[in-house]
């Protein structure tokens, strides 16, 4: 108990550094995810093959050299960014790939049908996808996008090792002072599960809230 | 009757893979005809209606609607999609809409009608079709006939030029059938241009300009209802009608 009261300062900035990971790599993993599972349903075959390229790059290859890719190789492009920023971009394109195959997933549960009678109306592919097909395949989305953001939380703990303050790397500090190992990472597991049962929550709220769509 | 053509069809090809789904189709509709495709299952008369809006694309061969080729995917063949009806065998009323919103949506989103007038539009339109009073409701609340009902009244909204039936009440329990019959008998009346996919022989008598029997991927024959019912002069057409008028 006293690692947590000793040390409450830098376990809460641990604990705000792994929440603005998070937060900030889940809505580019959202909104990055939702143009690809776009592209990859799109008629148009070039944004097909961009949108499969893109997860097929991102989804198979692991976070830690992704990570190394960004913080080490954009530099040398002249791109100079805080590493908080990096350790998002990298979080959010990796798990765009795995939220855009949850998002299609969601579309090709509903009937093919649907998107017939949108496009037989003279609809366009956007107002199809937006208006009839996308409102129909969110609420079976809900369940593994919600996985998918809480793998991302966790993957967070990567950036720690890129110097970016976060949950996990607190460790280091604690076990410098001489403070048992066993109860800093007993305390440190507790803010992941505060930060991983809160997404829980909020995805359970928006499946009762939107679970009667149909 | 073809002084003023609506549909052309011109040699028109279609593979299913190993499967030659239409064979050289050539075929004219009329400004105001009605004409009814039968023949057996698999022989292509689906594919054929979803070929004039370009739901099935084909492979050669030119579709021309009102004088204008079919355009590539994109917002000119949108455009044209918008002034062709379509009404499918499963309904596809949208799930997540009221009937009301299922009538709308197209008219909001492709005439750009603002939302009173595309309202009002839709409930003239459903109390044609007598669900007026089942607009709040979702599509599951209501019978496969009520339902097939609103889809007409949902492709009417757009003010097209023809209609299209791809077999509109081969789901439906038979008690229900006679209500749609009765909304596209009147529609036919009212001098709508219409090509119909259909088992219903009583509607193809009564209500067809003209009776297209399609056999294996080709039109074997096409002929007015009384000359193909009383006369088919195809084995083929001949043996179609023993089986089906049989009962």
């Amino acid at each position: 108990m006293n690692v947590l009261l000793d040390n409450l300062s830098l376990y809460a900035e641990g604990l705000l550094g792994t929440i603005e990971l998070t937060v900030y790599g889940s809505l580019l993993a959202l909104v990055l995810g939702f143009v690809m599972a776009s592209f990859r349903v799109a008629p148009v075959g070039s944004l097909r093959v961009f949108g499969t390229v893109w997860v097929t790059v991102l989804r198979n290859t692991p976070l830690t050299l992704l990570f190394f890719a960004v913080m080490l190789g954009l530099p040398r492009f002249g791109i100079v960014l805080p590493f908080e920023l990096f350790a998002v971009l990298a979080l959010g394109c990796y798990t765009s790939a795995f939220i855009c195959e949850a998002l299609r997933a969601g579309i090709n549960t509903v009937p093919t049908g649907q998107g017939e009678a949108a496009r037989s109306l003279g609809m366009t592919f956007v107002q199809t996808l937006g208006g009839v097909v996308l409102p129909q395949a969110f609420r079976s989305v809900i369940p593994p996008v919600g996985s998918t953001l809480i793998a991302l939380a966790k993957n967070s703990a990567i950036a720690g090792a890129f110097s970016v303050t976060e949950l996990l790397g607190t460790y280091k500090t604690l076990n410098e002072l001489g403070y048992s190992i066993i109860w800093s990472f007993v305390w440190i597991a507790v803010g992941y599960l505060i930060v991983t049962l809160t997404i829980s929550a909020i995805f359970n709220l928006l499946e009762k809230r939107w679970g009667v769509a149909r | 009757m073809a002084v003023d053509p609506l549909i052309e069809l011109r040699d028109v090809n279609k593979h299913y893979g190993q499967l030659h789904v239409l064979q050289d189709i050539n075929l004219t509709v009329g400004r105001g005809e009605v004409v009814v495709v039968i023949g057996p299952s698999g022989s292509g008369k689906s594919t054929l209606c979803r070929a004039i809006n370009r739901l099935e694309p084909v492979e050669s061969g030119t579709i021309l609607l009102d004088g204008q080729p079919l355009p590539d995917e994109g917002r000119e063949l949108a455009r044209l999609r918008a002034e062709v009806g379509m009404v499918f065998q499963s309904f596809n009323l949208f799930a997540h809409k009221t009937v009301l919103a299922n009538v709308a949506l197209a008219q909001v989103k492709v005439r750009k009608r603002g939302k009173e007038e595309a309202d009002r539009r839709s409930r003239e339109l459903l109390e044609r079709v007598g669900l007026l009073a089942h607009a709040e409701k979702y599509p599951a609340q209501l019978s496969g006939g009520q339902q097939q009902r609103v889809a007409i009244a949902r492709a009417l909204a757009m003010d097209p030029k023809v209609m299209l039936f791809d077999e509109p009440t081969s789901a439906l329990d038979p008690e229900m059938i006679n209500e749609v019959l009765e909304v596209m008998q009147q529609l036919a009346r009212d001098g709508m241009t219409m090509v119909v996919v259909t088992h219903e022989m009583g509607f193809a008598r009564s209500a067809a300009n003209r009776v297209v029997f399609m056999a294996d991927g080709r039109i074997v024959e096409d002929r007015t209802p009384e000359g193909f019912f009383t006369a088919p002069e195809s084995e083929r057409a001949r043996d179609f009608l023993s089986k089906i008028l049989k009962h």
